[in-house]
């Protein structure tokens, strides 16, 4: 299979856009449980606030959130793909630009020191493109992720020492979902980085984030802090917006890696209630959203 | 918890009579603000053509198409999708816009911290807390942009809107030293003992 460069350029653009305007499944279920839970009336007010929304953007061919994010694309390739590596790249990029100056889009991106925004939702390194592999016979998933920046700037990394032990990453988390309270837009996906390098931690707390809910940890132990913690954030009481309630979070999702003997670090990443992302699955049969 | 119905330029009687709790909707004009629109203003010392007084500000950075300036379109912009940011960040600005530009209301999602509230308390202002990530409900309450200033900081222009039944609006900072914020933080640190002691991790003594 030839990966056809304008196809991933055109898909791009689409996936782009197409998350921005449809939440996931997951999700959407994911706020049918918590109005199921929430008994605080202001709570739920703004949860039927937010689903309401959710119905608004589809009926009106809208954006969910105003913030069309940190544009994200996670590219898979599976085997008996024949592709051009930096061609692949180029093209996600003239798709994300085109997507923000077709649309139009508003673009969020801005360089880090002049604060000159391009207008493209493209800078320096951005779009993030991952680029990994797995076993499936000529196949290319694209996942886009637009990364809104209330919950971004809900992040934090902890070089926690073995002696602290596992009890200092939970309470390290507990701690940072006080602290934020209502500024990451919560209900929240609490995204937990254990173990790893420092910058391994961080990006293993944004896979956490964006990690589809009802999915869990791969690992024993760390589901174990999973369903703990899932537990414990929504005992607080900060709710949908930091204006009190039961919703606090989704879920908190663990990812973790081994690490050195003399480390332990944690790090946190938020996914606001705008849980946003779009899927692709490109085959010789054609194109498939999930 | 009282309904009011809220049309800008608003008294200073009119946003100390707001108690949190109360709702709010807004009618006629709205300005839109943020990050770069506070930077420039006060720490570049940039002037707005706008009279913000006895106005509302919310803090968003709209998402818009460019089109000819028409009867419905007069800035030449159709609002395609706006929301509201996270007010946090613009802290430090909420006392110089009120004593500055004598504005009195700010919009916003996730509240504002001990500098704002104290400076509702002594100018008279009030926060009005919006479902932040619900923008395409919120843009349904705009009819136009009818106006725009320093547009070279585009998205975050200071944009003038004309607005129509904006909201209900949760009065979430008032000029009493009330903040439901603040009460929620403080109803979370009073758990976090025991909540920590549930899970085995307690701090260390």
């Amino acid at each position: 299979m030839q990966l056809d460069l304008k196809e991933i350029e055109e898909l791009s653009k689409t996936l782009y856009i197409r998350a921005l305007k449809l939440l996931p499944g997951d999700i959407k279920a994911g706020f049918e449980r918590l109005m199921q839970q929430e008994t605080d009336a202001t709570g739920r007010a703004i949860l039927g606030t937010m689903v309401e929304n959710i119905a608004v953007a589809e009926r009106t061919d809208n954006l969910l959130c105003q913030d069309t994010g940190f544009p994200i694309y996670n590219v898979i390739i599976g085997r008996h793909v024949e592709f051009d590596g930096v061609g692949l790249k180029n093209a996600i990029r003239r798709g994300c630009e085109r997507a923000t100056r077709e649309h139009p889009l508003r673009s969020s991106v801005v360089h880090p020191l002049t604060r000159k925004n391009e207008q493209t939702s493209c800078g320096i390194r951005i779009p993030i493109i991952h680029v990994d592999f797995d076993a499936r016979n000529e196949t290319i998933e694209i996942e886009m992720i637009p990364k809104g920046s209330g919950s971004e700037n809900g992040s934090f990394l902890q070089m926690l020492i073995p002696a602290d032990g596992a009890a200092a990453i939970k309470r390290f988390v507990v701690d940072k979902v006080i602290e934020l309270g209502g500024r990451v837009c919560p209900p929240t996906i609490v995204g937990v980085g254990i173990g790893g390098t420092s910058d391994l931690c961080m990006h293993l707390a944004k896979i956490a984030a964006t990690r589809p809910l009802g999915t869990s940890c791969a690992d024993p132990d760390g589901a174990a802090i999973e369903a703990e913690l899932s537990e414990a954030v929504n005992e607080l009481g900060i709710g949908p917006q930091g204006l009190g309630g039961f919703a606090t979070a989704f879920r908190v999702h663990v990812e973790m890696a081994a690490t050195h003997i003399t480390m332990n670090p944690v790090a946190v990443n938020i996914q606001c209630h705008s849980a946003r992302r779009a899927v692709a699955i490109v085959t010789p049969g054609g194109i498939a959203f999930e | 918890m009282a309904h009011h119905v809220l049309e800008a330029p608003v008294t200073e009687a009119q946003v100390r009579a707001l108690r949190v709790g109360d709702d709010v909707m807004l009618e006629r004009t709205l300005f839109g603000i943020r990050d770069a629109t506070l930077i420039a203003m006060f720490d570049r010392g940039r002037k707005t053509k706008f009279d913000l007084k006895g106005h509302a500000l919310i803090h968003t950075a709209p998402n818009v198409r460019k089109t000819e300036a028409t009867p419905d379109n007069p800035a030449g912009y159709a609002p395609l999708c706006i929301g509201t940011t996270t007010s946090q960040r613009m802290e430090r600005f909420t006392r110089p816009l009120m004593e500055r530009e004598g504005s009195r209301i700010i919009i916003g999602k996730g509240g504002m911290g001990p500098i704002t509230q104290d400076a509702f308390r002594d100018l008279g202002g009030a926060y009005l807390a919006i479902v932040g990530g619900a923008a395409a409900l919120e843009t349904t309450w705009i009819e136009a942009i009818e106006d725009v200033d320093m547009d070279d900081l585009h998205p975050e222009s200071l944009w003038k809107f004309r607005i129509r039944n904006f909201g209900p609006l949760l009065v979430a900072m008032d000029s009493h030293g009330g903040s439901l914020y603040s009460r929620v933080q403080s109803a979370a640190a009073a758990k976090r003992d025991a909540i920590l002691a549930s899970i085995g991790a307690s701090d260390r003594t």
